[in-house]
């Protein structure tokens, strides 16, 4: 079936999968706009526990979609992992370390004689909260505008700056993707609160809170998505390889491919529809909005990954050599491990079923307050 | 390259490595207990299993949770810190880590909120399917990891394409089904089965000795020795087919592994042995106290008790008798191979096809030694002596204590001995760190052993390094090593605590 594929729809068919696992994990990282929550919408013991708790059930969800992000990355365009890795060291470190802080703090939380003290635990969550989301807005980001990087003729890659990917979060329009994903993940958070929390405080809070986030993610989102389509992109000559700019890139990127530009705008209008009918008709919708902004998150975020990698562009380019710029044909994987992989690829829906399955088993109705008391394993 | 970069470089892989595996072999091996505990629970309807198998499984969640943060470092640092590694192997070792995130990592974490959250909401068997999808899912995460590494010890399956300068993948059952591989995956993960069987054994003990949750204690006993036990037999098995295979694919780890200088028959096997502070010009360690078993190194390595094992001393300087080519001689095609392919690049660049031709055909005759093309000194070819020789041997004597624990364990509890036999409860707390020891040291010997190599033969660590500054290394080390001791000191006091605490009093908060 795969093995009789060419290179290039093999390369395509693993861009595909891998920007699906990206645009599963930015909606998953609800978990994390939840952790910049706790505070903010929990006043007391209990409810910070709660909401804590409600997040709890789900992080490693987003965790190991990150890790199987990183792994499908490396397997199928190693290029791009020696390169963005090895070169925006700090970048990545930074990430490394804030979901390092988090994998422990929900277990550790609470419990007894746990040398840290809750506070420290809880403070752990609001920098992965942060600090994860808005630099995995950057560091995507950079598929748009550039790294300073160069590939010499072994493939073996040199960052050009001593930055070592610091750099990229100086760029307002890496800042603003950054800020934009931060703050859509607080609003995936409030509204996954609304169909999973069952505490009338909270979730007045979490009401007033939605229109806090929504509007700056509208406005960086905003900002991101104008200079995308304004600024000049990275093509590629379908023939000779060879990387040169183009104007308006992106935006013929669009045009020229009117599936990913319906998929861009259902996601974008999702997005928002899930944002709104919750403010106009909380009482019918606010368990609801979960559900489009979720699935528009997923289409919005896999429409621009598939901006930046088809259409014969360079999805990873270098502002310092043009040529050095990776694309989906010259970072990939051989044809035979492509093909292999992508046999394993079709057990995809399986997994995705049994995530379903468990996911609705757990999520059956909302959790409250005695549910915690009655609970043998909290966080 | 910077030396001090490779080092640094190094040693924060080790450290992160080596905290990570602190809690991976408790995670393997707990799981299982865990899931045939509550396999007696769901068969015999008995609420003191269900009490057992939520003791031992809040102890799981502690673990468990540092073990995934130390472990999601690791996949990362390929690229970040082996860049020139990550690109070179990236066609073979990314699928690994890949069909592990697809397969493993989502079995393990989808299941786990089943087990530790579903007891009210699923039902009793489809709770027990899930504490056994966790326990399937943890040994399969390592089945993948494991094929990598087997596949840098013993890289097969492959064939490198000087147009991309890298290694492709020609066939992805022979790297997934190598003799390593498979050796090296029942190997590692019964290690981890045998180290959890310790701790439950020694945790248990320490209950019996406070005269606390008897039946809890003994119960524990009976199901860790016996799986113990079992799991004790087949790492000694893969052990031994562990010897087979370095004698054959890396002898020079294999002497090392000995401190074998002179290649002989009969080859001696040093039981115990100290060796010289000092080394001589060829890096040789001398015994200064050796108890040797006649013959036995020959019969481990080939089953055959007159065959030759050669020395440090043959695999360096050659030994023709023998068909050994030298450190030299294959420095030599390497640095033929390497410049093949640089003239190669060349031609291609040119568009000279036939100087292309001939610079393939004379880099193909020489690949099989092209990372010694990277060595200066043939001395480089040997892995360091004492933590490889030492760690060996601490790592064989703690498994074999760990058979015998598990036999008087067993017996005691059986035989109801608790009174007389005090010392063997407190024997079995101290082998609590012990088995962590041994656990270790195992990795020692693999990853000492194969130095200079990080692809056996084929890639030195030096040239696999990312390009970065060794300050930058230096500082994410002790942020490392920092952070994951806090943890571990935050890990450690919350287990004792919660084992303190005992299951009646909730296990948890």
């Amino acid at each position: 079936m795969f093995g009789n594929m060419s290179h290039f729809a093999l390369q395509q068919y693993w861009w595909i999968i891998v920007s699906l696992l990206a645009s599963f994990l930015v909606f998953l990282l609800f978990v994390q706009g939840g952790q910049t929550l706790v505070y903010r919408l929990g006043k007391t013991e209990t409810e910070r526990s709660l909401i804590i708790n409600v997040l709890g059930r789900k992080w490693e969800f987003t965790f190991t979609t990150l890790v199987t992000f990183g792994g499908a990355f490396f397997a199928s365009f190693p290029l791009f992992y020696s390169t963005s890795f090895g070169g925006a060291y700090w970048v990545w470190m930074l990430i490394l370390f804030a979901f390092v802080i988090q994998a422990v703090s929900y277990e550790y939380r609470r419990k007894p004689n746990n040398f840290l003290g809750h506070r420290t635990y809880e403070t752990f969550l609001l920098v992965n909260g942060a600090v994860g989301t808005i630099l995995l807005g950057t560091a995507v980001s950079t598929f748009f505008t550039g790294s300073l990087f160069s590939v010499n003729e072994y493939n073996f890659s040199r960052w050009e700056t001593p930055f070592h990917g610091l750099e990229a979060a100086v760029n307002v329009q890496n800042l603003s993707l950054g800020l934009a994903v931060f703050f859509l993940s607080r609003v995936l958070a409030v509204l996954y609160f609304f169909r999973n929390v069952d505490h009338a405080e909270v979730i007045a809070r979490a009401r007033k809170q939605l229109l806090f986030d929504a509007i700056p993610f509208v406005v960086f989102f905003l900002v991101f998505t104008v200079m995308l389509l304004l600024k000049e992109g990275f093509a590629v000559d379908p023939v000779t390889g060879v990387v040169s700019m183009e104007p308006h890139k992106y935006f013929h990127n669009l045009i020229q491919m009117p599936v990913v530009l319906i998929l861009f705008l259902a996601g974008v209008l999702m997005v928002l529809l899930g944002i709104i009918r919750p403010v106009l008709h909380f009482i019918k919708c606010h368990d609801k909005g979960i559900w489009a902004a979720g699935i528009g998150t997923v289409l919005t975020v896999f429409s621009l990954f598939l901006v930046a990698g088809f259409n014969n562009t360079a999805y990873y380019p270098s502002t310092y050599d043009l040529q050095s710029s990776l694309t989906i044909r010259n970072s990939s994987s051989s044809h035979y491990t492509l093909t292999a992989m992508s046999y394993v690829s079709l057990l995809v829906p399986f997994v995705l079923a049994y995530i379903v399955y468990t996911w609705r088993a757990i999520n059956k109705k909302k959790i409250d307050a005695s549910e915690l008391e009655s609970e043998s394993h909290k966080y | 390259m910077d030396a001090s970069l490779v080092d640094w470089s190094r040693a924060q892989f080790a450290l992160t490595a080596i905290y990570h595996w602190l809690f991976v072999p408790l995670t393997l091996g707990l799981s299982f207990i865990i899931a045939f505990m509550e396999t007696l629970y769901v068969r015999t309807g008995n609420e003191e299993w269900k009490r057992i198998t939520k003791f031992w499984m809040t102890l799981f969640g502690v673990n468990f949770a540092i073990g995934v943060a130390t472990g999601i470092i690791l996949e990362f640092e390929f690229g970040t810190n082996w860049s020139n590694y990550s690109w070179f192997v990236g066609d073979i070792f990314g699928a690994p880590l890949a069909v592990e995130g697809i397969m493993a990592f989502f079995l393990e974490s989808t299941f786990i909120a089943v087990m530790f959250f579903g007891w009210n909401k699923v039902s009793q068997k489809f709770h027990l399917a899930s504490t056994w999808l966790v326990a399937v899912g943890a040994s399969l995460s390592a089945l993948w990891i494991l094929v990598a590494n087997a596949w840098m010890q013993y890289p097969v399956g492959m064939r490198f394409n000087p147009e991309t300068a890298r290694n492709e993948m020609v066939n992805f059952w022979v790297v997934l089904f190598s003799p390593v591989a498979i050796n090296k995956f029942l190997h590692t993960v019964t290690s981890g089965y045998v180290l959890a069987s310790v701790f439950v054994v020694g945790v248990s003990a320490w209950f019996l000795l406070r005269n606390r949750h008897q039946l809890l204690a003994k119960r524990s006993i009976i199901i860790a020795s016996v799986f113990g036990l079992i799991m004790s037999f087949f790492l000694i098995l893969t052990g031994d087919g562990s010897a087979r295979l370095l004698a054959r694919h890396q002898p020079v780890k294999f002497a090392a592994m000995e401190n074998l200088y002179e290649g002989t028959t009969h080859a001696p096997l040093a039981a115990v042995g100290i060796l010289s502070g000092t080394r001589n010009e060829h890096r040789q360690r001398e015994f200064l106290l050796k108890i040797e078993i006649p013959s036995l190194l020959s019969l481990m390595a080939f089953h055959d008790a007159k065959a030759y094992v050669p020395g440090i001393k043959d695999l360096i300087h050659g030994n023709p008798e023998r068909s050994i080519i030298s450190v030299e001689e294959k420095m030599a095609k390497g640095r033929l191979a390497v410049t093949a392919l640089k003239n190669f690049k060349e031609a291609k660049e040119e568009g000279n096809l036939s100087r292309a031709d001939s610079a393939r055909v004379i880099f193909e005759e020489n690949f099989a030694y092209f990372g010694y093309g990277h060595l200066t000194d043939v001395h480089q070819a040997i892995p360091p002596i004492s933590p490889t020789f030492y760690s060996f041997r601490i790592m064989v004597v703690l498994g074999m204590w760990f058979v015998l624990l598990f036999l008087l364990s067993l017996y005691f509890v059986l035989r109801r001995k608790q009174p007389k036999w005090r010392w063997l409860l407190y024997a079995a707390v101290l082998s609590i760190p012990l088995a962590y020891l041994a656990s270790e040291m195992g990795w020692l010997v693999a990853e000492f052993g194969r130095q200079p190599w990080v692809i056996q033969d084929l890639m030195p660590t030096s040239v696999a390094v990312s390009s970065l500054t060794a300050g930058s290394v230096k500082l994410t080390f002790s942020l490392f090593a920092i952070t994951f001791t806090l943890l571990l000191i935050a890990d450690i006091k919350i287990m004792t605590r919660q084992i303190k605490l005992g299951p009646k009093d909730g296990g948890t908060l």
